[in-house]
């Protein structure tokens, strides 16, 4: 059997059709995974298909096979699968699903793909557990199904009001076939979906009982550090490991591809075993890069034209004859995850199987990353996913499940490998640098006419046509009504290794094009809400939230002295969302009051997991915003520890208000949504607090001095 | 070097080096997993435990340190989530990705052992050390707020209680 891994010349549309294909084979046998603690499986549950099992004490375990990283599909799928079954919400448990073919080609969460993938599919699923329910209660009964309802885990007789439980049901249902074809509800009779139950995972989160992936334990597991060449793309070149071996606890030092693994009794002795350990590196090519050579890189190339990406009318005519242009130059720096939990994996290497205890969002990649190292067949590998603390985009990657795997085969043990948070820092998959030439003219009454957008960006999702769609989008995709459109693209070559992160493009493209268009607004003396209201007068629904989040803010109305709004508004993940900042800078003191988000996701599943996940990205915007800097010098990373890479702390957190559209609309994804919306609206309120226009990020005291 | 202390109010004794941190013999030695490590310098507060009541950094906490001391960790604050904070922390659903929340619930759990009554200054100047990258900070305030007054309840029902007994 092969392995299906994720292709990074897919791109985030390319895992949309791999998801959606996933919803093709929904019932495909697999075997209950380990239960955690406080959610034991019943000991006779009969499973109706790949996400739902029923035992013969009524409780419904759902198995999730999204990554629980704190977006909340624990809760939301149970919400998609429990509102078609019809049964009792406070029967219900739920276990992290193994790597199954059931559930897709490429089993993984990235994209705020969950619920846009699992909106039909999951309430199929419930809906189909629940017909079988159906059939065995008609059977026993010996009656029409027509005259048989469901409520609350019972199926009821409606000419006798006679009740059997879904557990008497079960084993009986599981005997029936899969029905073809099912009806699922008609929205209006949704009773659970569009409701906020509390997180299931809740209760395992307060109490310390959540086993996280650096939870994982092993009878005999020992536990290991891994030395790196700190400069990308360098190796070891010697080791000397004789001081590590004398420290106490410290059992094994072996070398592995990716560096020198220190094996000890504990983490504390691995890392003083790998901090007395002596190591040459050499450090190859990267030995000089920095922050400096790769902006100069990124300058040189931004002078010659790149790859089309977007070309509506003429832009250079329609430059020349405008009545006025403009141009700024916008830039970002590398930036680093951060999740709070330090990367980490828990292998066992056994000769004839292995086992993958790991908080990843793509468990795909982790099966391709074990078998490749141990050459096992997938049928003999078990990845087991834990909660992740923390994902962003990060936990997509491979990397710490071959190192773990890696030194669980070298040394015949199970083993913990965990990253410092140094390591976590310095050896991430960055979200790119860029730098973004922007160039526009307006007609005499001042509305923009002709826009030109040069990205000079790394590329990590592939290039078609040249173009690395996840560079451009946020710019690409903007549906201002401006007749002369263009967008050029470079991929500058540089060794560092990037990947997605929260928002992807958008995460810097919104900052630059939101605020440019802010720039244009001002310099024409217009509203920076009125100048979007009428250029997006074929944009409804990002007409809506632009005009519910101005409503909701006040916009226009007085502030206290020094306050002022910006404001700016997005349409990514198949979402809509608008965004009102209200700041004030004293003394070169950047202080973000309010934001103010209004956000159209289409069909809400969980109100509050909303709310939670438009507040989430907009706290992960600022920390980026104001803090975020990830540099190089001699090939390495700088920042080492949140004392050198900051983030947003709770004396800093704005009152955040959300409120969301009603929408029958298919659903939209969220968990990326608010966080390109809130830079520019913060960027935007600067300038109108200031009169600085803030065109790089992040925004340090002296910019506003 | 063997080290007793009081752990979650039971003696305990470990034997390890006298400079291996607080959070690596709790996590590792004993298998007391809700303590959690986020940066290792004192910089983030995901392994806050209470040390003779007070929110310490166990991260950077030497056993040798704790010597006779007592530490009280998340699985000591109860065993059923009917602490003040955790329940306040239920109620309001604080926890998104969770792994910081032992240390948030820890720290708050301390304020308000000190101050019965936080204001958002207290709140801001007790808990801007525990970082969430989720962003749970609305939520966490929220919830402070909440579990004061859970405490104060509970406070005054184990007065009244005394009081009749």
């Amino acid at each position: 059997m092969s392995i299906t891994l994720p292709n990074p010349k897919l791109g985030r549309r390319g895992f949309l059709k791999a998801g959606v294909a996933a919803a093709g084979g929904l019932f495909i046998g697999f075997n209950l995974p380990e239960s955690s603690k406080l959610q034991a499986a019943p000991t006779s549950a009969t499973k109706l298909n790949a996400y739902i099992h029923i035992g013969s004490d009524d409780i419904v375990t759902f198995e999730i096979h999204k990554s629980e990283m704190g977006q909340g599909p624990m809760t939301s799928l149970s919400q998609l699968l429990a509102e078609e079954l019809d049964c009792d919400w406070k029967q219900v448990r739920t276990e992290f699903a193994p790597l199954d073919p059931a559930y897709g080609p490429l089993q993984g969460t990235f994209g705020s793909m969950s619920i846009r993938t699992c909106w039909d599919p999951l309430r199929k699923a419930g809906a189909s557990a629940r017909d079988m329910l159906l059939d065995a209660a008609a059977q026993k009964w010996g009656v029409a199904k027509s005259q048989l309802r469901t409520e609350n885990g019972f199926v009821i007789n409606t000419a006798n009001n006679a009740r059997l439980s879904y557990g008497s049901l079960a084993d009986a249902a599981g005997k029936l076939p899969v029905p073809a074809k099912v009806a699922v509800k008609d929205p209006k009779d949704f009773h659970l979906i569009g409701t906020s139950p509390k997180r299931l995972d809740t209760p395992l989160k307060v109490n310390g009982t959540a086993g996280f992936g650096l939870d994982a334990k092993r009878p005999g597991m020992v536990y290991a550090v891994l030395a790196r060449c700190p400069v990308f793309g360098g190796k070891v070149a010697s080791f000397d490991d004789s001081k590590a071996k004398a420290v106490p606890g410290v059992q094994q030092v072996v070398q592995i591809s990716r560096g020198v693994a220190v094996v000890a009794d504990n983490t504390w002795s691995a890392m003083e075993g790998r901090r007395a350990l002596q190591v040459q590196y050499d450090e190859g090519k990267n030995a000089n890069l920095s922050s400096a050579s790769i902006r100069e890189l990124f300058v040189n190339l931004a002078a010659k034209p790149g790859a089309v990406a977007r070309n509506d009318g003429d832009v250079n005519a329609a430059m020349a004859s405008g009545a006025k242009t403009f141009q700024a130059v916008y830039e970002v720096p590398y930036l680093s995850h951060a999740p709070m939990e330090p990367m980490n994996c828990t292998a066992e290497v056994r000769p004839d199987s292995c086992e993958v205890w790991v908080s990843t969002q793509i468990q795909t990649a982790a099966m391709g990353a074990a078998a490749k190292i141990t050459g096992l067949p997938p049928s003999k590998i078990q990845i087991h996913t834990m909660f992740l603390g923390g994902g962003f985009g990060r936990r997509g990657g491979d990397d710490f499940v071959s190192e773990a795997v890696e030194i669980s085969k070298a040394i015949g043990k199970p083993v913990k490998l965990t990253w410092s948070r140094e390591d976590d820092m310095q050896h991430d998959l960055y979200r790119p640098a860029s730098y973004a030439k922007f160039a526009a003219a307006v007609d005499k009454d001042g509305w923009p006419v002709a826009w030109d957008t040069r990205v000079v960006c790394p590329s990590f999702g592939g290039l078609r046509n040249g173009v690395d769609r996840t560079s451009v989008e946020g710019i690409i995709d903007l549906e201002y009504n401006i007749p002369n459109f263009h967008v050029d693209y470079h991929p500058p070559d540089v060794d560092i290794p990037t990947t997605y992160w929260r928002s992807v493009g958008f995460s810097q493209n919104t900052f630059f094009s939101e605020s440019f268009l802010d720039e244009l607004a001002v310099a024409g003396g217009k509203d920076p809400l009125e100048f979007r209201r009428h250029l997006l007068t074929k944009s409804p629904r990002l007409l809506a939230v632009l005009e519910l989040a101005a409503e909701k803010a006040g916009w226009g109305k007085p502030l206290p002295a020094g306050h002022a709004r910006g404001i700016a508004v997005v349409n990514n993940i198949g979402s809509f969302n608008a965004q009102v900042a209200e700041v004030s800078v004293e003394q070169g003191k950047l202080r973000v009051h309010k934001v103010v988000c209004a956000v159209d996701c289409g069909h809400v599943i969980n109100p509050a997991g909303v709310e939670q996940q438009i507040q989430s990205g907009i706290v992960y915007g600022l920390s980026a915003a104001m803090k975020g800097a990830i540099t190089i010098e001699h090939g390495r990373v700088v920042q080492g520890n949140f004392n050198h890479y900051d983030v947003l702390r709770i004396n800093e957190m704005p009152v955040v208000e959300v409120h969301i559209v009603p929408s029958q609309a298919a659903p939209g994804g969220i968990g990326e949504a608010s966080t390109p919306t809130v830079i520019p609206a913060v960027a935007n309120a600067i300038f109108a607090a200031t009169g600085k226009r803030l065109r790089k990020l992040p925004i340090l005291p002296e910019d506003l001095a | 070097m063997a080290v007793t202390f009081t752990l979650n109010g039971k003696p305990q004794t470990v034997d390890v080096s006298p400079q291996m941190p607080l959070l690596w013999v709790l996590r590792d030695s004993l298998g007391m997993t809700g303590t959690k490590f986020g940066c290792g310098m004192a910089l983030c507060g995901c392994c806050t435990v209470h040390l003779n009541g007070q929110p310490i950094r166990s991260c950077v906490t030497p056993i040798s340190s704790v010597t006779g001391k007592s530490v009280t960790t998340i699985e000591g604050l109860s065993s059923d989530n009917s602490h003040p904070v955790q329940r306040a922390w239920l109620e309001v659903d604080v926890p998104q990705c969770g792994y910081c929340q032992s240390g948030q619930i820890m720290t708050a759990a301390g304020l308000l052992k000190k101050t019965a009554h936080p204001t958002d200054a207290d709140i801001d100047e007790a808990m801007h050390g525990n970082i969430c990258r989720c962003g749970t900070y609305q939520a966490i305030r929220q919830a402070v707020h909440l579990a004061a007054r859970y405490q104060a309840a509970s406070n005054a029902d184990g007065r009244e209680n005394k009081g009749r007994a």
